[in-house]
């Protein structure tokens, strides 16, 4: 049984990407009672799978680091990995939270030798590398995974491959007995840090996601460049292994859109900047990055990157929204149909790679999972007096940047943390 | 403050145009006209009509032949990503400059049109025998013999599985109050008069 201890002075994260990790460490910091959640094996989230992140161009590797020493140092945080909430019962000051923990298989014995991952065969797809390659089914789910411990996928369990990585284990550090377990706890404060999900590129049905293979969305181009990726930090195309050195993107893939998501994504524009410094990383002069955009929103101080990325003679843009994408049979080059808007004349381009900024949307439905939360249109968290002690925090809230989910997750670990003070003091 | 952005003939374009008020929504993003599977053949894809008529081209934009392009495929409407009617749109254009006489006089598409709506209007049913023949003949005698010829096999086809009554060619069934009908034609007419006299001088 997971022995947690939590009282209705204790603050509840939901969410172990940037916004989660700052929300619990700003409050457990304030020297507050904090217990972080997450779905998933690992904490990280979405950004821990970019390459490199604005403003700064920052690794994960560097600015997530941070966060995971600040964690380690902190006794008033603890850390539930593939933990999920299942109910919320109970008001501001205290809420009754049910959770449900599924079953690791790997204990905390566990050194991260490796000695499993390497005796089992048996493979998945790599979640944190979007499908685009495969994995172990004893497996880290990325090198700076945190808890650095391994993870038997379930689809082993009872097949001779996990034997085989038990068997191996010099440290018994797994245990093939383990069950789900159910956990509820007591707390004054949620706070959502759910985060996003990538808006499904299929949906976009002109633009031939699903049938040209030289057609990618933005996140699995982040993935592309990391060295430890798929491509081994490269960008190739799928369809021929080839070096992309002539890339399209496109922008408003899914955002924008009354038939998609009716928001603006807000980080896709930006993103796509930096993607074209990604080229230009890659191929020098050699390299080619056409933005074909409605009009780029690269908000506030990223104004300054658009500046730089429209001197530079790589880069082109072409205002117009991509009609339709075709494929070229004999050289698997998609092919962008439209009319640049900027006199209006009609064009049938080539090009060996088309990135689509693939927009955010909210990776939890709260309707769906039965939470009293104040939801908009889009399906993200409004901040309502009508939420009590629930509070949204980072991308769960608005499509945002690194930058401003850190912001908004700060704001959020200080309304929480006035919930349990209010309680501390009702309680003397 | 917004209205003085808004100049006559957006105004004109709003009230008297089917959909009109849906022209000032459009972000020219273009997908419309990238869409358009006879884009090469407009003189304007619907996007740049959108910006011409908010920029005031009057004469531009009632006088092109562009919008009697429109076949009604309706690619635009499924991919604007702000949903505006523009096969309807197109269609209210063309409709509204051919109301004030300033639609090009020899375009086919128009052509057909007025002689569809004289046929319906008569009656309140589409007499399509009648309709078929005036369209056959539309472009004078010789062409019409050469089409009609040309279509023989489909018409004897049609007469055979009684989809086409020879008899029409007498006058024709119609609806059942045709005079009612005419009534609230010349109704709408005059409300619709009204309408464009507003704008006119």
């Amino acid at each position: 049984m997971t022995d947690v201890v939590a009282t209705n002075q204790t603050i509840l994260v939901v969410g172990g990407g940037i916004s989660g990790m700052t929300a619990a460490l700003e409050a457990a910091e304030c020297g507050k009672d904090v217990i972080l959640i997450e779905k998933k094996p690992s904490l990280g989230g979405r950004v821990a799978q970019l390459y490199k992140y604005f403003p700064k161009m920052c690794h994960p590797t560097c600015g997530m680091e941070i966060n995971l020493r600040r964690i380690k140092a902190n006794q008033k945080i603890r850390i539930l990995t593939m933990a999920e909430v299942t109910e919320i019962t109970g008001d501001s000051g205290n809420y009754s939270v049910n959770l449900t923990i599924s079953p690791r298989y790997v204990t905390e014995n566990c050194t991260s030798c490796a000695a499993c991952g390497d005796a089992v065969e048996t493979e998945f797809d790599d979640e944190h590398n979007y499908g685009l390659k495969k994995r172990k089914g004893a497996y880290l789910p990325f090198l700076m995974a945190y808890p650095q411990q391994y993870v038997i996928d379930p689809r082993l369990i009872g097949t001779a491959d996990a034997d085989k990585a038990k068997s191996v284990c010099k440290y018994d550090a797994i245990n093939l007995e383990m069950q789900e377990e159910t956990l509820t706890l007591n707390v004054g404060a949620i706070i959502w840090a759910t985060g996003w999900k990538p808006f499904d590129a299929n949906k976009i049905q002109a633009y031939g996601y699903d049938r040209i293979p030289n057609v990618i969305t933005s996140v699995e181009l982040e993935r592309m460049m990391d060295p430890t990726g798929p491509t081994g930090g490269k960008i190739l195309r799928p369809s021929d292994g080839k070096e992309a050195k002539d890339i399209a993107f496109i922008q408003c893939a899914g955002s924008r859109d009354r038939n998609y998501l009716k928001h603006c994504s807000r980080i896709c524009c930006t993103a796509t900047l930096k993607h074209t410094t990604y080229v230009r990383e890659q191929y020098g002069d050699e390299g080619k990055s056409t933005i074909y955009y409605i009009d780029i929103r690269a908000i506030d101080r990223f104004e300054d990157l658009y500046h730089k990325t429209k001197a530079d003679k790589t880069v082109s843009f072409l205002k117009s929204k991509v009609a339709n994408i075709t494929q070229d049979k004999t050289t698997a080059n998609p092919i962008l149909h439209g009319v640049n808007t900027e006199g209006y004349q009609r064009y049938t381009n080539a090009h060996e790679l088309v990135v689509l900024a693939i927009g955010m949307e909210p990776s939890v439905d709260f309707k769906q999972l039965g939470v009293n939360l104040s939801i908009n249109e889009h399906g993200f968290i409004e901040n309502d007096p009508s939420n009590g002690g629930m509070f949204g925090a980072g991308v769960a809230t608005d499509a945002l940047d690194v930058n401003r989910a850190v912001q908004s997750a700060t704001a959020s670990a200080l309304r929480a943390i006035q919930v349990v003070n209010q309680v501390a003091t009702a309680e003397g | 403050m917004s209205e003085q952005y808004r100049n006559n003939f957006l105004r004109e374009v709003e009230a008297n145009v089917e959909e009109g008020e849906w022209v000032k929504r459009c972000m020219q993003c273009g997908v419309c006209s990238g869409s358009c599977p006879l884009g090469p053949h407009w003189e304007h894809p619907p996007q740049e009509l959108f910006m011409m008529i908010r920029a005031g081209k009057r004469d531009e934009v009632l006088k092109s032949s562009s919008m009697w392009m429109c076949t009604s495929c309706y690619n635009c409407i499924a991919r604007c990503p702000r949903e505006l009617p523009i096969t309807h749109i197109m269609h209210g254009l063309a409709h509204y400059a051919e109301r004030l006489g300033l639609a090009p006089k020899n375009q086919q598409t128009n052509k057909f049109a007025q002689r569809f709506w004289n046929n319906l209007s008569k009656t309140g049913r589409v007499n399509e025998l009648k309709l078929t023949l005036s369209f056959y003949f539309m472009n004078g005698f010789m062409a019409g013999v050469k089409m009609s010829l040309n279509m023989q096999k489909v018409g004897l086809g049609m007469l055979l599985s009684k989809r086409l009554n020879p008899f029409e060619i007498l006058g024709g069934h119609g609806c059942k109050d045709s005079k009612g009908l005419q009534a609230i034609l010349k109704k709408a007419r005059e409300i619709e008069d009204a309408k464009i006299a507003k704008f006119q001088g």
